[in-house]
């Protein structure tokens, strides 16, 4: 970090704590944006990747930690590696492929060759560095990687606590949402990606914001059936709550009755998958794993959010990635069963279509309010943003605060988080 | 292609850029109704994500991937009607559009069904900003007794694999 990069010395201004206040310069201040890359993006663990995204020796995958390109791949050994897509020679970036496989990475311009691990391996004509160069003082930049039930997370910070220490209680939602497998291994099948201008914390606030669903998503409910359409009206029921799991993470639970798939696994087959049910059992499976696999289709019924950049949604993952202070890059990774029925990963595919991404029933709409977050900014400078909706009766819940299914207690919690670190 | 002769084929060619220009215009005048009744309902509108100038394949081909949009028939009718009803604030109202559509390939006709290749580009307008789209177009085309049908229709942009931005139309 630069010397003269400004202390923000006045956090409580940028975040009021007590009375749930965020100013309006966290959405559009440059140099806080600046700091924020260095303190939290650099100093936590940042989701990176799924480990069915890269899956077999050689293979790999380009992801971002922050604003920093890298590279994900898989030694001869199947071990995870995690380096900075940047040649040590002079900076060109090794690798341009998305995904593949490979042996080596050899940077275009001077041909120096690195080894699956990062490590550099040749380079042309070497005696002009002279006798005493260490090619093992050269390797990529690596970062320290650690998975958890699949999903791979990075730091640059060696001094950072272990990833389960930082995940917590996240855990054990974690597990709840990967028994979507149907009793198979969670696979992505595919990712949507779309741009928006707006503000990085704009969409970390949205993923356990119940409040926006019935009036930003009316276009979606409308398109449902009846059934389905009471399913998603948990505002309504009001039978969920939001609960801060620590440090910034929070759960938001919709449909309690889903929350584990290995529950109520005799309930009625609802009527948007009867005719999947009746396709698996055409194809032979027994009725009782018809029902898990169907049951597991629709997703679990929360979302998770952790804080920086991954969310755990119904049924996908939300990845972000901040890009400037006014533009933010979003993923929506679809997932699916591996080795599982095809019509049964047909129909997650379908449904992921219906709602996520640049022509989803749901992804423009959300896109749209967030710019018009962003927007609206830039009026009424020195008014504050509330996320204080709740507060009234949170009440202590089994891993931190838990309020109303409507409440801002994620919203808190990601904030609270953001000054602990921006503080540090 | 090969078993036509060239009168028969300029005759077509004519008639299709006729029929691709005049569905453009709806698309842009945003009239989704005479558009729903372009199609044959048999056939599904595809949005594939692929890789930059990857072959096209067909709709039905599409099916197993992860795509922007899989539309049949009850699919195109939501969607026309979540862009007419008004509560979905990205299309009320939605982005402006411009769209051309040109380099129009005949690439077979088997009996009823003719399948052609096209280029389409969009500019959109929206909260004083304007944002590009290219796309490759592959259509499967019905010829009737009432002229021609969409049986599918596979529009996939230049980067479709790459970061988008959120769309409130049809291409």
């Amino acid at each position: 970090m630069s010397l003269d990069m400004p202390k923000f010395s006045d956090l409580d201004a940028l975040y009021d704590e007590a009375e749930a206040k965020v100013a309006t310069s966290m959405y559009e201040d440059p140099a806080l944006f600046d700091a924020e890359m260095e303190k939290i993006f650099h100093k936590t663990w940042v989701w990176v990747a799924h480990e069915s995204e890269f899956p077999d020796k050689g293979s790999f995958k380009l992801s971002h930690v922050g604003k920093e390109p890298v590279i994900l791949v898989r030694d001869r050994k199947g071990a995870i590696h995690c380096m900075v897509n940047r040649c040590r020679h002079r900076a060109a970036t090794v690798c341009e492929v998305k995904k593949g496989k490979t042996s080596s990475f050899q940077c275009p311009y001077h041909g120096w060759g690195y080894g699956l691990d990062g490590s550099l391996r040749a380079l042309p004509y070497p005696e002009q560095y002279g006798d005493d160069f260490d090619k093992a003082q050269h390797g990529l930049l690596k970062l320290r990687t650690d998975s958890y039930a699949g999903m791979v997370f990075a730091t640059f910070n060696d001094e950072l606590e272990p990833l389960s220490d930082f995940l917590g209680p996240v855990k054990k939602w974690i597990d709840l949402f990967m028994k979507q497998g149907g009793g198979f291994p969670v696979k992505v099948l595919g990712e949507h990606q779309f741009k928006v201008p707006m503000n990085w914390k704009v969409q970390l606030e949205n993923t356990t914001d119940a409040y926006h669903f019935p009036i930003v998503h009316k276009s979606f409910l409308q398109s449902l059936d009846g059934e389905t359409e009471q399913v998603f009206s948990f505002l309504e029921h009001g039978r969920g709550f939001v609960e801060d799991l620590g440090n910034g993470h929070s759960v938001m639970v919709m449909m309690p009755e889903l929350v584990d798939l290995d529950e109520n696994l005799d309930a009625p087959i609802p009527e948007r998958f009867s005719e999947l049910a009746e396709e698996l059992r055409g194809e032979g499976y027994p009725e009782d794993q018809v029902k898990k696999i169907v049951r597991a289709v629709g997703g679990a019924g929360f979302n998770l959010n952790l804080f920086p950049n991954v969310s755990f949604s119904l049924s996908f993952f939300r990845v972000l990635r901040p890009v400037t202070v006014e533009e933010t890059e979003i993923r929506h990774i679809a997932l699916g069963m591996e080795g599982g029925p095809a019509a049964a990963n047909r129909m997650r595919l379908r449904l992921h279509e219906h709602f996520q991404g640049p022509m989803g029933f749901g992804s423009p709409d959300d896109a749209e309010v967030w710019e018009r977050v962003q927007r609206g900014t830039k009026g009424g400078e020195t008014l504050p943003i509330l996320v204080n909706r709740g507060m009234v009766d949170e009440a202590e819940g089994a891993d931190g605060p838990r309020g109303h299914i409507s409440a801002e207690t994620g919203m808190r919690a990601a904030y609270a988080m953001w000054k602990r670190m921006m503080s540090a | 292609m090969t078993e036509m002769t060239k009168i028969e084929t300029g005759a077509t060619l004519m008639e299709v850029t006729a029929f691709l220009w005049a569905e453009a215009d709806l698309l842009d005048r945003k009239d989704y109704d005479p558009w729903l009744a372009l199609w044959d309902g048999q056939g599904t509108y595809v949005m594939p994500i692929t890789e930059p100038g990857e072959a096209l394949k067909s709709a039905s081909g599409y099916a197993e991937a992860l795509n922007l949009c899989y539309d049949g028939a009850k699919m195109r009718k939501d969607r026309v009607a979540r862009f007419q009803a008004g509560f979905s604030i990205s299309s009320a109202p939605p982005a402006q559009t411009v769209r051309t559509v040109s380099r129009i390939v005949i690439e077979a006709v088997e009996g009823e069904l003719i399948h052609v290749r096209a280029a389409e580009t969009v500019v959109e307008d929206k909260f004083g900003r304007q944002r590009l789209f290219a796309a490759d177009m592959g259509y499967v085309l019905v010829s009737t007794a009432d002229g021609l049908k969409i049986r599918d229709k596979v529009v996939r942009l230049l980067n479709s694999d790459g970061m988008l931005t959120s769309i409130s139309y049809l291409f």
